[in-house]
């Protein structure tokens, strides 16, 4: 028999089982506590995308009634979603937090980094990304990556070791044992830290609608002029789009992801609600990314070469 | 058109496989991701197209698994990959674990979150020596519960004498090791026979297939049999108007039910006062059991902080600084007398020195080698640790989670070894220095 039962509190020697939502909540909050418990200086990347709303969402239930013991940090593309952008700086000041933003645009306009032909940033964002987190002397960085996105991903660790390059090895991996995690590090080093790991796309979403969490309104079906490009369809904007033989039109959409404009898609949709958007999701036939990112297609091994140079 | 309610009222099952190379793992693997349709269009496009440019003909499932380059590369699979998928009445957590014998720790890392484990047979040969290796790791990590899939029925004829046998063998020798509870299930992996749905070629079968058996085993808690335990991970203080005086000690309970009332023992203090408050992130209620992560609120204003373990005054575990436990050694270099490690046993990290290795397990037929001097990589033996701290331990038997410890290398931070605290459970009787022993020993 496959059992759902909730244990009611008095009963003993009742079989007592957890609903799927409520184990990885209460797995993703002790990853939360292992890391305030054994870390000097730890980060939440906060993009405003869900996941790292999630991740918001569970830091702030790890610790109540006191305030998230870590500060969070935003790579900003300088081609985010301005009611992106709206959400995160409105989230930060509700919390009382405190946000660093590492910015590609100043990257550029120092002429360290150089745009790429193709006017996507999301890979540029390893370098802001991993200086800032060497010039804050960060030791735990929070990322919002699942499992369940990617391949190379599937191999990831919940605790995993950077170097002082921030590069990660896959071959060279802690073995993760029971719930032991391993935070060990040597100066320079650090080490990302996936309280979402084994959520998957429907768990997040089921999971902002079972709390009510607020979401940009980007990820609801709206009016919005796009184009299409490869196949996605694009927001039209000063990043570079869209190009002589691309038109613009109104289209009824919304966002599975949130990352930089120039390579983040958007979906046909009329899903208003989270309901809405839950059942979409549920049968759809197409993985987030695969949906809706570019910069995963550029080859085979596109994430694990990101990755192993310091990207999440 | 299923709602949001019914998947979200589902329960969350962690598995994991072991199969020897060209047993069918991999095809097993894609057969229930595929017939679960887990496998997404964008997914099997991309391994459509990766095969094809590799001139192979049709999509290779294994593909969807092996993520790395190297893996890749080398047709292998290299490490633990997690899978996840979903049917409507449960949530699965794959632990896709490589079965190559060098690879024993892997399978260790996979089957210490494991709720079950998947160990597979080609029906051709029935049990070898790697079933049997794959038996005593889950039995050794006490997995609750182990299916064995009789795989590639269909290159016997389906044939009922064939799977009643391996099934028979596998049970008796399991059984023996102390596995709890076994599954046979005959399936072709390749033909889809009993993986999802109930085979034709075997109506004298008359059990579930895989995936109704893997929705169906329970994965409930009997807190009846459970010591209640409490890793303290951090102190909740947040000195503000609002809460000026509130002090909760957080952290994810590893067994047992602890309630409002109860009296507590902080170990390994052993200081005593009572539970006057439970908050379950944030909500105030009266009992919570495992594995909930919780925070304690504590009648008096003693001493507690992280890596102490909180208890029920009337069931708590003995402190000791010696701690005798067979091990999985995960690193590379070896582990040998007298190396100086750090040991992290639930919240707490302590110096230890490894005073003693009196076995080391041979997989090939599971008999013991005394005194081995060393365990290199995916070893399993027998090891006496020395605590610089007293610390409460349970019996791996008792608790999984309170049970176990890892090894650390205080230079580089490496995990060394897995630990599973207490006497063997395979055989009550003492090691014996022969290896030719028939009784074996971990």
């Amino acid at each position: 028999m496959t059992t759902t039962v909730t244990a009611v509190p008095g009963e003993t020697g009742t079989p007592y089982t957890l609903s799927h939502l409520d184990a990885l909540e209460s797995e993703a909050v002790h990853i939360f506590r292992e890391v305030a418990g054994e870390f000097e200086r730890p980060v939440i990347l906060f993009s405003g995308g869900k996941d790292s709303i999630v991740m918001l969402h569970l830091a702030l239930k790890a610790f109540a009634p006191a305030a998230i013991p870590f500060t969070l940090l935003h790579v900003d593309t300088g081609h985010n979603f301005p009611e992106v952008l709206e959400y995160r700086d409105r989230t930060v000041a509700a919390h009382g937090l405190r946000l660093h933003v590492a910015s590609v645009q100043d990257y550029i306009d120092r002429g360290v980094l150089k745009e790429r032909p193709d006017g996507t940033r999301n890979p540029l964002q390893t370098v802001p990304l991993t200086e800032r987190i060497q010039a804050e002397k960060f030791d735990a960085v929070f990322g919002g990556g699942r499992r369940d996105e990617e391949k190379a991903r599937a191999k990831e660790r919940v605790f995993s070791l950077r170097d002082e390059f921030s590069q990660w090895d896959p071959r060279r991996q802690r073995p993760e044992l029971w719930n032991l995690y391993n935070g060990r590090h040597a100066p320079g080093e650090h080490v990302r830290v996936f309280p979402l790991s084994n959520w998957t796309e429907l768990d997040v979403w089921q999971y902002i609608a079972r709390e009510g969490i607020e979401l940009p309104e980007i990820y609801f079906a709206h009016e919005r002029e796009v184009f299409q490009r490869a196949g996605m369809w694009l927001t039209a904007g000063e990043w570079g789009g869209p190009k002589d033989g691309e038109t613009v039109e109104k289209r009824l959409v919304r966002y599975r992801t949130v990352g930089d404009m120039s390579c983040t898609g958007a979906v046909d949709s009329d899903a208003t609600t989270l309901d809405a958007v839950i059942t979409e999701i549920a049968a759809s036939r197409l993985t987030e990314r695969g949906a809706t990112r570019a910069d995963d297609k550029m080859s085979e091994a596109a994430m694990e070469d990101r990755k192993r140079e310091g990207y999440f | 058109m299923t709602t949001t309610t019914e998947l979200t009222e589902t329960t969350l099952l962690r598995f994991a496989t072991a199969g020897s190379v060209d047993d069918g793992k991999s095809t097993l693997v894609g057969r229930l991701l595929h017939d679960s349709k887990s496998v997404l269009t964008d997914q099997l496009e991309a391994v459509e197209r990766a095969s094809a440019s590799r001139g192979q003909e049709g999509p290779d499932l294994a593909l969807l698994t092996d993520g790395l380059r190297a893996e890749r590369e080398q047709g292998i699979t290299i490490d633990v990959a997690y899978r996840y998928f979903a049917t409507p009445r449960r949530r699965f957590i794959l632990a896709d674990t490589p079965g190559h014998v060098q690879y024993t720790r892997n399978m260790v890392t996979g089957a210490s979150t494991a709720e079950l484990t998947v160990i597979l047979v080609d029906a051709r040969n029935g049990v070898v020596e790697q079933t049997r290796r794959h038996a005593a790791i889950a039995a050794l990590l006490r997995v609750p519960h182990v299916v064995l899939a009789v795989n590639k029925m269909d290159l016997v004829a389906y044939e009922e004498r064939i799977f009643a046998r391996i099934a028979e063998e596998f049970t008796g020798y399991a059984s023996e090791l102390g596995v709890p509870e076994i599954t046979s299930i005959p399936i072709s992996a390749l033909a889809g026979d009993n993986v999802v749905e109930p085979s034709a070629n075997m109506d004298w079968y008359g059990g579930p297939t895989f995936l109704e058996h893997l929705e169906s085993v329970p994965v409930a808690h009997d807190l009846a049999h459970c010591h209640a335990r409490l890793p303290v991970q951090y102190v909740i203080r947040p000195q503000t108007a609002e809460h000026p005086d509130y002090r909760g000690y957080a952290g994810q309970i590893a067994a047992g039910t602890f309630r409002v009332g109860d009296p507590v023992t902080v170990l390994p203090s052993g200081r005593t006062t009572k539970v006057t408050g439970i908050d379950l992130l944030g909500e105030p209620v009266d009992a919570a059991h495992t594995p909930q992560s919780v925070t304690l609120l504590l009648e008096d204003d003693i001493d507690i902080s992280r890596g102490d373990l909180l208890v029920p005054s009337k069931d708590a575990p003995a402190t000791t600084q010696d701690i005798e436990a067979t091990v999985c050694h995960v690193a590379d270099a070896p582990l040998t007398v007298g190396h100086r490690v750090l040991l992290k046993h639930g919240t707490r990290t302590v110096k230890a020195i490894v005073k003693d290795i009196p076995s080391r397990l041979t997989l090939d037929d599971l008999s013991l080698h005394p005194h081995p001097g060393q365990l290199v990589a995916n070893d399993i033996g027998r090891v006496k640790v020395r605590t610089a701290e007293a610390l409460p331990v349970d019996s791996y038997a008792d608790s999984r989670r309170t049970g176990s410890f890892i090894l650390i290398d205080p230079s580089d931070g490496t995990t060394l070894t897995a630990g599973m605290v207490g006497e063997s459970f395979a055989s009550p009787e003492p090691v014996k220095d022969e290896a030719e022993d028939d009784g074996w020993d971990f």
